[in-house]
């Protein structure tokens, strides 16, 4: 019954705080170190929802973006990026590739509990 | 989730400092290679993490130095500017002082002056290449779509319409509109009406894209900013409309709305033309806007919606105007308690009619009568009580400024502000209260200095409390002050003649002498307390109101008042009893028992008064005498058993009635000054029988006691 959120980022702390806030909240949480990381942990795996940072080695957000959304079996699952108020580029490069949502980083567990809820319903 | 919170700062810093020793190395190859731009993204990414991370974690320094080489960076890895042996340097720099911040413990102090000269050198850097200057401050996450959410403005309450058509395309990008659409249902009272006029036969239909849009009618008091909030991640590819239609105002008092035609042209549904075509003919608009086809079922079924809505808010709005409370002049409350006094009385006099007659159909009226009467009583006086809370604040006040005149240190605390008594109940009780809380604060808490010396926290505390006992009510007036001392009172008492010096009196007798007039126990007169009017005032005042005063105290602990105060004044339950011809009343409430009292008791005590009941020796008064009433003794007499300030007294009398309920009259300004008696009662036949004052009466007996020793 408990959701499954990937949350992907190269930081180890913004990954645990992801995930703490998330498992504390009552969700099932994976992590990714990066997009490839990310996609290979994915490999037909149902997940409700993907959390991902942009800026990544090997394969960054916008580009693991797109191959979950190519991807019949995650065609619909809803992404949530995280950007700096810097990159309001990358911000409309994400969506166009099939972000969901967006939260700005830095953000509080609150809020990132308030985007999830948003999305996920 | 502090402890988790600082669990991730060290994790974070943990990881900055791998990061600046990643960056380290990066930045030292790069110095040999400086085109690598898998090189130049790891530099990149290093520092955007530490930037990023560092704010979510609270090391805005890190984050704002950070942002700087971060923005020349982006630079660089855009190609508009080259890896120099400068930039190289400068990052190298930058790197050691990113470690210096994250680590004040590595060195003694963090370069401040340092940092501002790296700031703007890279700057400098950036603005040399780049016409648009990025600000310095990092990101704040202002605009992020939560943090609205959380600072969504409380307003007045409003109703929107919105019409929210979302890119056909939009479940593409894992939107669940229905989401959305359970959001808006969060946000207050919402109706929606799907329209799927788009919606294609089955066989065209392509299960991924979406075909309805939804028409949402909402109450409100979060602001438009919070609707906006809601559809933040798909505003910019949906269609969204939002207009206020109610702004919660007060002035359309009127629960009407606009008619289902108006709606649909406001809205755009429908041109006012066709409008005015359709209305010509004499029909429902709705139905016949949908026959000729002129616009779609599901507009005016939206239009509907928002009319059925918009009606049903105004209407509760107008309700919950009405129902919360209404203020009466207090005089009409008086005025109705009276009556119900009155129809009391009369309800009495037709039971016992009723009773005497043999009338089965009159005694049943009456037994109805009788209950009807009770619940009109009981509701009547409930509308009268108030909760004492209200004096009780304005005690706290008086607490803060007389502690503070004398230099004392008290807190006052409070318990039962909620416990409901009489209203005049209350009004009266304001003034004894103050006298004791003033005695309290002035005799009772010590100076900060005494009270340590005494080791007892240098904050005195006043507790004042009320509750329900009985069908009285018990308030408290508990300090833990220095108490009183016995011995000085029974000095002070013997100084003034008001004991004699070789009286045996307990402790609890000695504080009730403080009640008596013109005693006072404080060295020095202060404009506090202490003239010795205070207690003999409240003692006056607490007996107008048929209440009782307790003293009880512990050297050195503190004193404890309590006042015992009945509920209601206007009506109580009493005791009728018979002397010849005429009745008296006794408050039922401090009735204990009645028992017979034969002619060879009064022998057997040898012209005593005193009663043996059960082994226990209990004085009694003779009312007859006491009320010098003429006529024969009965055989048997009856003793009505008082329990009164801890001790039993008996009333003889010759006959006891029963039970009844006994309207308080006041005594006419003749009589008013009448000792033993508290007012008056008209019985069920018209006859007034007299309500006795039980203490007046055993203090007056006792006064007589040792006038004949």
């Amino acid at each position: 019954m408990g959701k499954t959120i990937m949350t992907v980022d190269d930081s180890t702390s913004v990954r645990q705080m992801v995930s703490f806030t998330l498992k504390e909240a009552g969700y099932d949480v994976m992590e990714a170190v990066d997009g490839k990381d990310a996609l290979s942990k994915l490999n037909g795996t149902s997940v409700n929802m993907i959390i991902t940072d942009l800026n990544m080695p090997n394969l960054d957000g916008i580009g693991l973006i797109r191959q979950v959304r190519a991807n019949q079996a995650y065609k619909f699952v809803p992404i949530v990026m995280l950007t700096t108020e810097s990159q309001d580029t990358k911000k409309q490069e994400g969506k166009a590739a099939g972000a969901t949502g967006w939260i700005v980083k830095p953000f509080k567990p609150d809020q990132l509990l308030a985007v999830v809820k948003k999305v996920l319903g | 989730m502090s402890g988790a919170a600082d669990k991730h700062r060290e994790t974070f810093r943990e990881e900055a400092n791998e990061l600046l020793t990643e960056l380290e190395t990066a930045l030292l190859e790069l110095e040999e290679t400086p085109d690598d731009t898998e090189l130049i993204g790891r530099v990149f990414r290093a520092m955007h993490t530490i930037k990023g991370s560092g704010a979510m974690f609270g090391f805005d320094d890190i984050a704002a130095f950070t942002h700087e080489v971060e923005t020349a960076f982006d630079l660089v890895r855009n190609g508009k500017t080259a890896v120099t042996k400068g930039l190289i340097d400068l990052t190298l720099s930058a790197r050691d002082q990113i470690r210096a911040m994250l680590n004040p413990s590595d060195t003694e102090t963090v370069d401040v002056v340092k940092a501002g000269e790296l700031v703007a050198a890279f700057r400098e850097l950036v603005t040399g290449k780049k016409k648009d200057a990025c600000p310095s401050a990092p990101a704040s996450g202002k605009g992020s779509p939560s943090a609205q959410v959380s600072a969504g403005v409380k307003s007045e309450k409003a109703t929107y319409r919105v019409r929210f058509h979302p890119a056909r395309d939009i479940f593409m990008c894992g939107t669940n509109p229905l989401c959305l659409l359970n959001e808006m249902r969060g946000l207050g009272n919402c109706r929606i009406v799907a329209q799927l006029e788009a919606v294609p036969p089955l066989e065209d239909l392509n299960p991924g894209e979406c075909y309805t849009y939804w028409d949402i009618i909402l109450t409100t008091d979060q602001g438009i900013n919070a609707i906006k909030d809601v559809f933040i991640f798909v505003e910019d590819s949906s269609d969204l409309k939002i207009d206020v239609i109610d702004d919660g105002g007060r002035l359309d008092t009127e629960s009407d709305y606009k008619r289902l035609g108006e709606i649909l042209t406001e809205r755009g549904d429908l041109t006012t033309d066709d409008l005015q075509k359709t209305l010509s003919a004499q029909k429902r608009i709705g139905e016949l806007l949908i026959e000729t086809g002129t616009i779609e079922p599901g507009h005016v079924e939206s239009a509907l919606a928002e009319q059925k809505h918009v009606k049903e808010i105004r209407k509760e709005r107008q309700s919950t105007e009405s129902i919360s409370s209404i203020r009466v002049p207090s005089e009409k409350l008086d005025k109705l308690v009276d009556l119900v006094g009155e129809l009391v009385t009369v309800q009495a006099r037709l039971s016992q009619t009723a009773a005497a007659g043999n009338d089965s159909t009159l005694l049943s009226i009456s037994e109805e009568i009788e209950r009807l009467t009770w619940e009109l009583r009981d509701n009547t006086m409930n509308i009268r009580m108030i909760p004492i809370g209200t004096t009780f604040s304005k005690f706290k006040r008086l607490v803060r400024d007389l502690s503070g005149e004398l230099g004392k240190e008290i807190e006052m605390t409070t318990d039962g502000a909620e416990t409901e008594l009489d209203k005049t109940v209350i009004e009266k009780l304001n003034d004894p209260l103050v006298h004791l809380i003033r005695n309290s604060i002035d005799h009772g808490i010590e100076m900060p200095g005494e009270r340590e010396a005494a080791g007892k926290p240098k904050q005195g505390t006043v507790h004042l409390s009320a509750v329900h006992s009985g069908t009285s009510v018990l308030i408290r007036i508990k300090d833990d002050g220095k108490g009183l001392d016995a011995e000085t009172i029974r000095a002070k008492a013997a100084e003034r003649g008001l004991i004699a010096s070789d009286a045996e009196l307990s402790d609890r007798e000695l504080f009730e002498l403080i009640l008596l007039p013109g005693f006072s126990t404080a060295k020095n007169i202060t404009n506090v307390s202490g003239r010795g009017v205070g207690m003999d005032v409240v003692k006056q005042a607490l007996g107008a109101l048929r209440g009782h005063i307790e003293i009880a105290s512990t050297k050195g602990e503190g004193t404890t008042i309590t006042l015992r105060l009945p509920l209601t004044l206007a009506i109580i339950e009493g005791l009728l009893v018979k002397i010849a011809d005429d009745c008296f009343v006794f408050p039922l409430s401090v009735v204990e028992e009645c028992v017979e009292l034969t002619r060879k008791d009064v022998t057997d005590s040898h012209g005593r008064n005193l009663a043996n009941v059960r082994g226990q020796i209990i004085p009694y008064i003779r009312l007859r005498e006491r009320f010098a009433i003429g006529g024969d003794l009965p055989e048997i007499e009856q003793i009505v058993i008082i329990g009164s300030d801890g001790c039993r007294t008996g009333f003889v009398v010759d006959n006891v009635i029963g039970e009844h309920q006994t309207v308080i009259k006041s005594l006419g300004r003749f009589y008013r000054d009448t000792e033993g008696l508290s007012g008056a009662t008209i019985l069920g036949d018209g006859t007034v029988a007299l309500i006795l004052d039980i203490n007046k009466l055993v203090r007056n007996a006792e006064l007589d006691e040792q006038a004949a020793l």
